[in-house]
């Protein structure tokens, strides 16, 4: 361990990291890997896409791959503490806003803002796409798996929780 | 003669003209329990299990308060469901139902994943268990592209080369140059603001 506490470098990572994240958890996903995996050293690269998967396979909010880094860097406090962390600020901020805005869409700045942020969050998410997909597919079968979820999954609306069962079958049975 | 009817029945006299609009306001616990449980039902997204909740089976706000609470919540930072649990609380039970309903939505899931953490420290290296979550994790990949194909489609017909630009910028920046979040977007979102105004500005005009 550094001397620095990991508990504290974690609130500060995430809570600073949630008032940054534009579209959401997977918009961050990018910068949560810089910091766990290229800064910090938190982890490897291999458990960061584990972590990933753990998080979309899991019910709640997908944002709750942040208690799968906390864990891995203090264990159960680290859990808590990255949770907190990443969920209490904004939604505090989001409680004062709509403390002061009373009717959010009679202004037409909010709705300016947030046609503005959309492709940012949209670049966010592709770059979430690449960075994750450079570690997991490393094979050819795992590209073509990956293709594959990739098509059925943007022209039909199957159940996410199926495709990624059939994901961790395939991985299982030792075809991907 | 008309003792019979008279007491009870005089506030509810506008409820017929506003039908299945909103009901009294739930208790702590029922709004907690009732985010619990449509955290716990919301496998990749929990957006869609809320408004059937809030909206459909409970009535506590009408669509139209949805999409407004929800554009907020849209606009603002952070995991958007978790910003959206504070604020529709605390619209429906002061700052107490926020935080009622920002706890069900929160506590169990984060004890779920704390349990799978732990779980994966122990068994992690177990070779069944790496290759599952190697094909998991192929498909989660694969699930977070349809997702930004999807986002991407009203975009690309609307073929706005300087949005699309944006969005290429933003993607090479984080995901090929892996420069800091912060950085990139203290530089894309006032361009991207000014780049929609005037380009609003010139449709209107």
């Amino acid at each position: 361990m550094s001397t620095e506490n990991p508990i504290w470098s974690l609130i500060s990572t995430f809570g600073l990291m949630s008032l940054f994240a534009v579209g959401g958890a997977a918009a961050a996903v990018p910068e949560m890997h810089r910091i766990a995996v290229d800064v910090h050293h938190w982890m490897t690269d291999k458990q960061f896409t584990d972590a990933y998967a753990i998080a979309q396979l899991s019910p709640g909010p997908n944002v709750l791959i942040v208690t799968l880094i906390g864990y891995a860097v203090a264990g159960v406090p680290g859990a808590l503490a990255a949770t907190l962390a990443m969920c209490l600020p904004t939604a505090l901020l989001a409680y004062c806003v709509s403390r002061l805005l009373n009717r959010p869409s009679q202004s037409r700045w909010p709705g300016l803002i947030q046609a503005a942020l959309v492709p940012l969050s949209i670049g966010l998410m592709a770059a979430s796409a690449l960075i994750l997909a450079q570690s997991t597919d490393r094979s050819i079968a795992a590209l073509l798996l990956t293709a594959m979820v990739a098509l059925i999954a943007s022209i039909s609306r199957v159940n996410p929780l199926w495709l990624l069962l059939a994901g961790g079958l395939l991985g299982f049975a030792g075809i991907v | 003669m008309s003792t019979d009817s008279a007491p009870a029945m005089h506030e509810p006299d506008q409820a017929p003209a506003i039908p299945a609009a909103r009901v009294p306001s739930p208790g702590l616990l029922a709004l907690s329990l009732a985010f619990a449980r449509m955290s716990l039902a919301g496998f990749g997204g929990v957006l869609v299990f809320a408004r059937r909740a809030i909206v459909e089976q409970h009535c506590w706000m009408t669509a139209d308060e949805f999409n407004e609470t929800f554009a907020l919540c849209h606009f603002l930072p952070g995991p958007n469901i978790v910003n959206l649990s504070m604020v529709f609380g605390s619209r429906l039970r002061g700052i107490a139902g926020g935080v009622a309903a920002f706890t069900g939505l929160l506590l169990p899931p984060t004890l779920i994943m704390t349990v799978l953490a732990i779980i994966y420290a122990r068994f992690g290296d177990v070779e069944m268990l790496r290759r599952s979550l190697a094909g998991i994790s192929c498909a989660a990949v694969g699930l977070l592209i349809a997702v930004v194909f999807r986002m991407m489609t009203p975009l690309l017909k609307r073929m706005e080369i300087v949005v699309l630009i944006l969005m290429l910028g933003v993607f090479l920046a984080i995901g090929v140059l892996r420069l800091p979040l912060q950085a990139v977007l203290l530089v894309a979102i006032p361009l991207s603001i000014g780049i929609t105004y005037v380009m609003r500005r010139k449709v209107a005009a």
